[in-house]
């Protein structure tokens, strides 16, 4: 689609040639070109003005801020940055919490990696050793001090959410997306009900119920954790849409392996794990990374629930005394769309990137 | 933090608790506190004065010094206490679920919640009523004049009921808009999206002080409604309700015999009976709750007697400037009045 | 999709039997297990239960109600307001976006290099970011754009836009007016009764009569008389400023403002993937076709193009419009008195019966949409019929 806008390279024709072609080809296109030029002007020119242009910079606290009556108050974001990557995490037990993102970073760089190999090992590493790796390092144990879960805020519990969600929901969904697709009627019935019934609720609900009523469910005297009562959550409630997309893709699977991997004689485990699986995630990867995108958006309800994540904790930023400007509230909201665009922007280029290469594969 | 519940050992301790097998005093609430090392405290998510977390999420506020006075009798450490901020629409379902062991956050004391809802009121911690505040730029100086305006509130109050009786009752119209969040009602009403900003007076004041320019609000002279706030804890455990009721009886006691954190170690030595009795030095009340003989000294000595934790929190010594008024003493004018410990 | 082919023979395998029923048994006993352990707790702790409730006065006020309430009302009737609320964003939600989505996804594939960029952009940035930011963004950018009441813009002095809201005059209805609501029925009916005999004609003997005006006609010209006949039984209640705020007419609160422009161009963004997938879907050698056989570009894009697109258009499209739905009870954070908000916010705490409560609200959802659903696999039915 991309080829059929791109300007025709061989010609090389002069910029009027390009622009009558391509902008004022006719009436109506003049008025959209006039149209288009006119929102732009309205949307980026008072957007950069505030948030760069008037913006304050530099100083502390609200005094710094105040004389910027049409900026944006960066001082703000700067001396809560502590704050906003590790939330009330121990000043001296940081180190552990830049440990995991280390791991996670090098993790998801070596799987994106085009070139690098071993790369079914690395995701098996990942999906097992990590997430232990990375318990042990941000709760505590093993010689390391423990640290509250009360303490824990920011871009790590965001991330905390987002990946405990992705890592748990993947092999959930393929189980209940076979569940929906099996013979036996008892297991079909049951996988239908779980997966129609988290996905036509409101995430918002599931969060409430399992942050606030789930310990009475539980057997008297037994506790639980809030923040895993609400990844216990996430994680069924991901899975739910992750059946879905999975059972895409094995649907999209030709009858004929099916029937190639009954000949084989293989049984249903078999067949499916070494037969169909395999076709059915590749073809369904960029759906599955555009589940993750939805996900990691999602994290940011854990903040209605009163967890101080990335949201959570802008916002208790906002009702400090200390810095209330009128601008302070938007520059948080801003900086965290931000923030939030250059992850979900990154995942969804990538999903893209998967998509044409497989499609590449496919036309071969 | 503990991600994995414990043992089924310890449930079925617990379950043999609650049935009545074990020692009838034993709470096992209290039992908990002391296995896991830390009381849980369900507080405001942030209201100056009552419970506020600093820049390094460390906790302070009246509703908080009494979570380590509780602290400091049950575990002689006023800091093992694991806050979970709480709006003030899910407190009562997370308490009722046992997410925590004491509800402190400024929650008032009414029939409905203490029956229906399954609670259990420890005493008043503070009497407080609910009053309006507006911008001066209104010219507003009584609550009558409030015809027609949009009221900004928190939402799962008693508040949005007493408003609801009040313009009810004096037959005025009124608009409400309830936010869920301390922090979302006192943005809106910075951003001219109501009128009027009702809670409970001391909220006023202390909400007053986060505006842009508290100076352009006033709060207006009605109290519209009795608030008294106080602790709950889930209806069932009479003993952890003992416990956290005579705590807050022995930190104003100290303050009618003038024990404070500075001399508590001298009045070890008081000829006075009461105080005495109320340091641990005659008698075993402490050990009754299931403590140890100095349960009272001990929070009086990291915590400060009720006075003492007013001054620092609400009163002359913080930001709020509260006056005593109704939540002084009897004998100076006010209505505390504590059972004697005897 | 064809079902993959059967594994395993027809008959039931005695051990399938047995797993099913294991399985079966562990799931029912764990829900046995939940129940019993509410049951319990909830009787230890004396917390009332029942859905008794639902018959007590609620005793708080909402502040948008489309049906008669005011405090004395029960929980009940806070429950109805709160779904009539919810489907309102809903319903305004859902118009909204499919309007901007329908664009934005046309645009993008518009020949106009600078227009088709500019709708590119606007899915990339507005798919990429939570939702909540978005209509936390929206809320205090709304607040903060608008005026107070006493500095209100106004639109030919009889609507009022402002920080508490837009006040538009309200129609009030007069005697007689059921007359026009009944020829509007009776008109309706015909249209549709006109417009399926057209369509039989044009499939039987392959010509096409007149649809639209007919139509048009039928459905809009007895009202019209109605209302001519009972004198115009309308008359409006104009919006006027009064001590705090405007009086009278009908408003629109800025939380429905903001709530509805963030959900709607949220989701605009993934209609116009949706759209934008569903034209570049239809085969170019279709289009060839269309011309082959001699019908004008309009016609082929109304009888070739569109109805092909449609098919990969509506199933995605339905579920973006329940996502909304279910969206829509992020109400909860500005304040907007939707279901979430009034009922399982408000009600619940006054109350305190969590589960009771969350269960009717999961229940209103899930109706929601395994009624969509339900509309969904008819809608799937038929055009599979029309398959080969």
């Amino acid at each position: 689609m991309g080829a059929i806008r791109k300007p025709p390279r061989r010609q090389l024709p002069g910029p009027v040639q390009w622009m009558r072609e391509n902008l004022f080809s006719s009436l109506f296109n003049s008025i959209l070109t006039v149209v288009a030029i006119v929102l732009i002007y309205q949307t980026v020119v008072p957007f950069v003005g505030w948030a760069i242009v008037n913006a304050a910079w530099s100083g502390q606290g609200r005094e710094a801020c105040l004389p910027y009556a049409d900026g944006a108050c960066w001082p703000f974001i700067i001396e809560r940055s502590g704050q906003i990557v590790y939330g009330f995490y121990e000043q001296a037990e940081r180190w552990r919490v830049d440990v995991v993102f280390m791991l996670l970073g090098i993790g998801l760089a070596w799987l994106m990696m085009p070139r690098l190999p071993a790369k079914g090992a690395v995701g098996v590493v990942m999906l097992t050793v990590f997430p232990v790796a990375a318990f042990v390092l941000l709760v505590g144990g093993m010689g390391l001090p423990p640290v509250p879960v009360e303490r824990w805020g920011g871009l790590m519990i965001t991330l905390v959410v987002a990946v405990t969600g992705i890592v748990a929901s993947l092999p959930l969904g393929i189980l209940l997306a076979l569940g929906r697709r099996s013979e036996l009627p008892v297991v079909r019935g049951l996988s239908i009900a779980f997966i129609e019934l988290w996905r036509g609720v409101p995430l918002i609900t599931v969060l409430f119920m399992a942050a606030n009523m789930l310990p009475l469910f539980m057997p008297d005297g037994m506790t639980i954790n809030k923040l895993l009562s609400a990844l216990i959550a996430v994680a069924l409630f991901s899975s739910a849409y992750m059946a879905e997309v999975v059972r895409g893709g094995l649907q999209a699977v030709g009858k004929g392996q099916y029937e190639a991997a009954a000949a084989l004689g293989l049984g249903y485990w078999r067949s499916m794990l070494f037969v169909i699986l395999p076709q059915a995630l590749r073809l369904c990867l960029p759906n599955i990374v555009g589940n993750f995108i939805g996900l990691m958006k999602d994290t940011s309800l854990v903040s209605i629930i009163g967890f101080l994540d990335l949201l959570g904790i802008i916002q208790s930023g906002n009702a400090d005394a200390d810095w209330a400007t009128p601008n302070t509230a938007m520059t948080g909201y801003v900086f965290l769309g931000a923030v939030f665009w250059v992850i979900c922007y990154s995942m969804s280029r990538y999903a893209r990137a998967l998509e044409t290469k497989l499609q590449g594969g496919d036309a071969r | 933090m503990r991600f994995f519940p414990r043992s089924i050992a310890a449930a079925l301790v617990a379950v043999a608790a609650f049935s009545g097998v074990a020692e009838a005093s034993k709470s096992p609430t209290v039992e908990r506190i002391k296995k896991n090392g830390f009381l849980r405290c369900g507080v405001n998510e942030g209201l100056t004065g009552f419970a506020s977390p600093d820049a390094k999420g460390n906790w302070s506020g009246f509703d908080i010094d009494f979570c380590r006075a509780l602290a400091a009798v049950i575990l002689n450490d006023a800091s093992k206490v694991r806050y979970t901020p709480t709006s003030a629409k899910v407190r009562f379902t997370a308490l009722q679920s046992g997410e925590f062991d004491i509800l402190s956050r400024n929650t008032t004391w009414t029939m409905s919640r203490d029956v229906q809802l399954g609670l259990e009121f420890i005493a008043a911690t503070y009497y407080d009523g609910q009053g309006f505040m507006v911008p001066k730029s209104l010219k507003v100086t009584s609550a009558k004049q409030l015809n027609g305006a949009t009221v900004c509130t928190n939402t799962g109050t008693t508040t949005e009921l007493n408003l609801a009786d009040y313009f009810r009752a004096n037959n005025l119209k009124y608009k409400i808009v309830a936010f869920e969040k301390n922090a979302e009602v006192l943005a809106a009403y910075d951003n001219g999206r109501c009128d009027a900003y009702t809670t409970d007076a001391s909220g006023l004041y202390a909400e007053r002080l986060k505006l842009k320019k508290p100076a352009d609000h006033v709060i207006l002279p009605e109290i519209i409604s009795k608030e008294p706030l106080g602790p709950a804890i889930n209806h069932g455990d009479q003993p952890w309700g003992d416990v956290a009721r005579w705590t807050l009886f022995a930190l104003i006691n100290a303050e009618e015999l003038g024990v404070t954190s500075k001399n508590v170690d001298q009045m070890m030595k008081s000829p006075n009976p009461e105080i005495r009795r109320l340091l641990g030095v005659e008698g075993a009340f402490g050990e009754s709750l299931g403590l140890s003989k100095d349960w009272a000294a001990r929070a009086i000595r990291q915590v400060g007697n009720y006075g003492e934790i007013f001054e620092r929190n609400l009163g002359q010594g913080s930001q709020l400037k509260i006056r005593r008024g109704v939540n002084a003493l009897w004998n100076k004018g006010g209505v505390l009045y504590a059972p004697p410990i005897r | 999709m064809a079902r993959p082919p059967a594994h395993r023979g027809r008959g039931a395998r005695p051990r399938d039997v047995l797993y099913q029923a294991l399985l079966l048994g562990a799931v029912a006993a764990v829900i046995a297990g939940m129940a019993w352990n509410a049951s319990h707790a909830l009787e230890r702790q004396n917390i009332a239960s029942g859905f008794g409730f639902l018959d007590n006065t609620a005793g708080f006020d909402i502040v948008q109600t489309l049906v008669a309430y005011d405090e004395t009302a029960t929980y009940g009737r806070v429950l109805l307001v709160g779904i009539l609320n919810t489907l309102l964003v809903a319903v305004t939600g859902v118009v909204v976006a499919t309007v901007l989505g329908l664009v934005i996804g046309i645009g993008q594939l518009s020949s106009n290099w600078l227009f088709a960029r500019l709708c590119r952009a606007y899915v990339e940035i507005l798919r990429n970011i939570p939702l909540l930011l978005q209509l936390f963004f929206w809320y205090f950018a709304v607040l903060r754009a608008l005026p107070g009441p006493r500095e209100s813009w106004s639109f030919l002095g009889s609507a009022f836009l402002n920080n508490r809201g837009l006040y538009l005059p309200k129609p009030l209805t007069g005697p007689g007016f059921e007359m026009v609501v009944l020829a509007l029925g009776v008109g309706l009916i015909a249209a549709a009764i006109l417009a399926h005999v057209r369509r039989r004609q044009r499939e039987e003997t392959g010509r096409a009569g007149p649809v639209l005006l007919p139509v048009l006609g039928l459905s809009l010209l007895p009202p019209l008389v109605a209302l001519a006949l009972a004198q115009f039984p309308v008359s409006f209640s104009w919006p006027a400023l009064a001590g705090f705020d405007f009086e009278g007419g009908f408003t629109v609160l800025p939380e429905l403002i903001a709530l509805v422009v963030a959900l709607s161009t949220y989701t605009a963004s993934y209609i116009a993937e949706i759209v934008r997938a569903g034209i570049q879907g239809v085969p170019k050698g279709q289009i060839e076709a269309s011309q082959a056989l001699g019908l004008k570009r309009g016609e082929a894009l109304r009888l070739v193009i569109i109805p092909q697109a449609l098919r990969q258009i509506i199933p995605p499209l339905t579920s973006q419009y329940l996502n909304l739905t279910k969206n829509s009870s992020l109400a909860v954070a500005i304040a907007y008195p939707d279901l979430v908000s009034v009922f399982a916010g408000t009600t619940l705490n006054q109350t305190g019966q969590a589960i009771e409560i969350i269960a009717i609200t999961m229940a209103v959802y899930l109706t929601f949409s395994l009624l969509t659903s339900a509309a969904m696999n008819a809608y799937n039915r038929r055009i599979a019929l029309t398959e080969r």
